[in-house]
């Protein structure tokens, strides 16, 4: 039968060709109505390429939910084509809010315990991505029966899904506890018995049989050949068991960290196996085996990532299991070879651990070393980790990160702007009381020229900062003025009412703020905070910004025509906002009483504003106006609002 | 764990999108445009490491990428995951995907068909059919790869062995669908020696049939 539609090749091709969006969705349209025709009645032999297509066009972000269905046909199909297309369909398109999804349950269910290999090998994929709880419910039992089944390739499948379904739903660590604990005892088994038993027993014919092989024999060869004396390496590398390959046990030990992490019996249960891990790993680190995991001559970096990984969650508090580790901690810090990525992963992962659990004092001085040097890396990757790093034991260890502030403080100058990110981050966990006034100037200085999506978290940074560590009220409300008049439009709204504030609550500090404050609305009207501040202040102490002398800051001559001028500017501006133009007329008002002078410009000011659109700034305006009007008498007796 | 595998071109568009994480289909979509314009603004000397965008999770996650020639190939992950392990694992991915497809040249022509037409005509048909079939491929590498957000192997030698025997497995069923094509393909090269129109034998009078139109 031909197929009218395209090739998958030539709608490539055609989408390719096309030059605007609407020809790219007009070819698309096209061939979709010519899918949706084919799943209707076309070759069932040919639906696989039908829904390859579809799958491109997915891709491309158009609507593809009509192959849903045929999906699950595909599924059913006992063609290993189909169902590979199948699965890769209910992976892409089904999710658990269609219903349809749970109707692939009981192919999934066929497959498990009938299927082959590779099809049970889809069938774990496939329940692993998209399974959802009840899926994971109804078939627990069978990836529990994958589990110890002599197929290396569908049992690490198999323990990878049942991490998923843990995570599901936790009542299943119940079901995975048992066989894991199984796994590891196993392989632990296995590797402790080695070569003796195989030479002894036929317990497992398997074993025996691969004796025989060719690849057995070379892989003795090789160990032979590079450890130093043949006793030293009696029996081939631990993971030459037929059953046991290092794909299963980083899927087992994936397995034993999230069981770990949800259920504390388990984490007490997997606290007895911390010696066998601590063996796996050693030998990983000393072995000079090049095994076929290695990764830049650093052998199987994933897997020992993942091992340093549970160890730090089996030692976390826990003094017993702590002390095993520190001698093997030690042996990896030291002889991990860093000069490539794979090396620095692991270097990395040892150092988290080691700050993690209860370790030896030496040793966590050591940790914080290696990360101190990692800031000094050419490579910005590792610099980026060292900072992450350092910020995860800033809380614990503050005294240790404390050492390296320099060249935390130096990496804030990176144009990387992840590094400076992270470089900001830990310079603001790292002021204390001690170091504030170094610190602040250094931020300071960054705010000035920091990108602009950092500048929001860098003024509120230290705006905290200096509230909790402010030496003097005076350096404090110095701090502010500056990140206002820096970055016043980024700052959070609250910064407003904790200045004002502040500033209300230091008496001696009225005069002094006020003229500081007069003298930057003076050149800046444009930063609102900065401008709501002033305005407020200068209605407040208005008159202490008139009486002219002041020790501290040369004395400065304003007379009240000046300071009634600028309130006006701000009032007039279109930068303005309602708000600010708000504070500026209560200033106004507040004016009236604290100056010597007339008052009719500000009630001349205040009477325009009665008639203004804003609601709030009339009522204002109106309100004013009648306390001119009626209330005059009364401004003799009193002095201040 | 692995929250999302994305490959895209220079230019935006997919080339890859795996989720192991469920979004609805349009922020699925908005997530690779996001995040390509995220990666595009970054120079080639700065560090692989993004804070993610806002639609994939907030602050637990973040974007490690890599990007060979014409390719960005981004992982999304949250903080369970080594950053340094990740650049590991696209380098496998990527010396997987190289392996598989006999070498990096060829991958790139995935995604760039117009490097094919100074061929041959033959040449590229068949080129171009391989490449349709590599995209289904890059898929089932990857799922021997990651699974489900973990990581499933790293031994590149493991995957490719899978990969291959998969693959012959599908050949040979492959078989059965091809078999009306070769018979009609082997119709036509019969050669047709005269054959009578209508055979008379006593009382049977057989019409033959006329074979010409599948010459």
């Amino acid at each position: 039968m031909v197929v009218p539609s395209l090739k998958l090749q030539d709608l490539i091709e055609e989408i390719r060709g096309a030059r605007t969006q609407a020809q790219e969705r007009e070819v698309i349209q096209k061939e979709c109505a010519h899918i949706r025709a084919s799943f209707r009645d076309g070759d069932p032999m040919l639906r696989h390429r039908q829904l390859t297509k579809l799958f491109y066009v997915h891709m491309l972000g158009y609507p593809a939910h009509f192959g849903q269905m045929e999906c699950l046909k595909l599924i059913a199909s006992s063609r290993f084509t189909d169902k590979r297309v199948g699965y890769l369909g209910a992976m892409l398109l089904l999710d658990e809010r269609h219903e349809a999804h749970l109707l692939i349950t009981n192919s999934i269910k066929n497959d498990l315990s009938q299927g082959i290999q590779p099809v049970q090998g889809l069938a774990l994929c496939t329940l692993s991505t998209m399974g959802s709880a009840e899926m994971c419910r109804d078939l627990a039992t069978e990836v529990e029966k994958l589990l110890l089944q002599p197929s290396p390739y569908v049992r690490k499948k198999a323990i990878l899904t049942a991490v998923h379904m843990i995570r599901k739903v936790p009542e299943l660590s119940n079901v995975f506890l048992p066989p894991c604990a199984k796994l590891l005892h196993e392989r632990h088994h296995g590797k402790a018995v080695g070569l003796p038993i195989l030479c002894f027993s036929s317990v497992d014919k398997r074993i025996e049989n691969w004796m025989g092989t060719p690849a057995y024999r070379r892989r003795v060869a090789h160990t032979h050949r590079h450890t130093r004396s043949r006793l030293s390496c009696p029996w081939p590398p631990p993971f030459t068991s037929p059953t046991l390959t290092p794909g299963i046990l980083l899927g087992t030990i994936t397995l034993i960290t999230e069981l770990c992490e949800r259920s504390p019996e388990a984490l007490r249960h997997f606290r007895k196996v911390v010696p066998q891990l601590a063996q796996i790993l050693r030998t990983l680190v000393t072995t000079g085996c090049s095994t076929e995991h290695s990764i830049s001559g650093v052998s199987d970096p994933f897997l020992q990532v993942q091992i340093l990984r549970l160890l730090r969650i089996l030692g976390r508090n826990h003094e017993e299991s702590s002390e095993t580790m520190n001698d093997l901690l030690a042996q990896v810090a030291t002889n991990t070879d860093t000069s490539r990525n794979a090396g620095n992963a692991v270097l990395f992962e040892t150092v988290l651990t080691i700050m993690d659990i209860r370790s030896a004092a030496g040793l966590r001085v050591l940790a914080v070393n290696i990360l101190g040097r990692f800031l000094h890396n050419s490579d910005r990757n590792i610099r980026y980790v060292a900072l992450t790093s350092l910020l995860r034991l800033v809380q614990s260890d503050h005294s240790a990160v404390q050492r390296h502030r320099p060249t935390v403080v130096e990496c804030l100058q990176e144009t990387d702007a992840s590094l400076s990110r992270r470089a900001l981050e830990l310079s603001l966990a790292l002021v204390n009381g001690s170091n504030v006034r170094a610190m602040m100037q250094e931020l300071q200085a960054f705010l000035e020229s920091c990108p602009p999506d950092l500048r929001a978290d860098c003024a509120s940074g230290i705006l905290l900062a200096a509230e909790r560590f402010a030496p003097t009220k005076r350096w404090h409300i110095d701090t502010i003025l500056h990140v206002l008049t820096t970055a016043g439009t980024h700052v959070r709204d609250d910064a407003v009412a904790n200045l004002t504030q502040l500033i209300g609550g230091a008496q001696e500090l009225h005069a002094y703020s006020v003229r500081r404050l007069y003298n930057a609305l003076a050149e800046d009207i444009s930063q609102q905070p900065l401008v709501q501040v002033a305005a407020w202040c200068i209605g407040e102490y208005g008159d202490l910004l008139l009486e002219g002398n002041f020790e501290e800051i040369e004395p400065l001559q304003v007379d009240e025509e000046e300071v009634l001028a600028l309130l006006e500017k701000v009032l007039q501006s279109h930068m303005s906002l309602p708000a600010t133009r708000g504070y500026a007329l209560t200033a106004l008002m507040k004016l009236s009483t604290r100056l010597r002078g007339d008052n009719n410009r500000i009630r001349q000011v205040v009477s325009i504003y009665g008639s203004c659109l804003d609601m709030e700034l009339q009522q204002r305006a109106v309100e004013y106006d009648t306390l001119f009007r009626k209330y005059d008498h009364m401004r003799k007796s009193e002095g201040h609002f | 764990m692995i929250q999302a595998i994305l490959v895209f071109n220079n230019h935006g568009k997919p080339r890859l999108v795996r989720f192991y994480q469920r979004f609805p289909e349009e922020i699925q979509q908005q997530i690779v445009r996001e995040t390509f314009h995220l990666v595009l603004k970054r120079d080639d000397n700065i560090c692989n490491f993004l804070e993610g965008g806002s639609l994939i999770g907030g602050s637990d996650y973040k974007l490690i990428y890599r990007h060979y020639a014409t390719l960005y190939f981004v992982f999304c992950v949250d903080s369970s995951e080594s950053e340094l392990g990740i650049l590991d694992l696209i380098q496998v991915f990527v010396e997987t995907l190289d392996k598989c497809f006999e070498n990096v040249c060829e991958l790139d022509l995935i995604f760039h068909m117009d490097k094919c037409n100074c061929w041959v005509i033959d040449e590229a048909s068949r080129r171009k059919k391989r490449e349709a079939q590599r995209h289904q491929q890059v898929h089932y590498i990857l799922q021997e790869v990651v699974m489900g957000g973990m990581v499933l192997e790293t031994n590149m030698n493991e995957i490719v062995a899978q990969i291959e025997a998969q693959n012959r497995l599908e050949k040979s069923e492959g078989g059965l669908s091809a078999a009306p094509a070769r018979a009609v393909s082997a119709v036509k090269n019969i050669n047709l020696p005269e054959i009578p129109r209508n055979i008379n034998i006593g009382d049977l009078n057989i019409k033959v049939p006329n074979l010409s139109q599948f010459v």
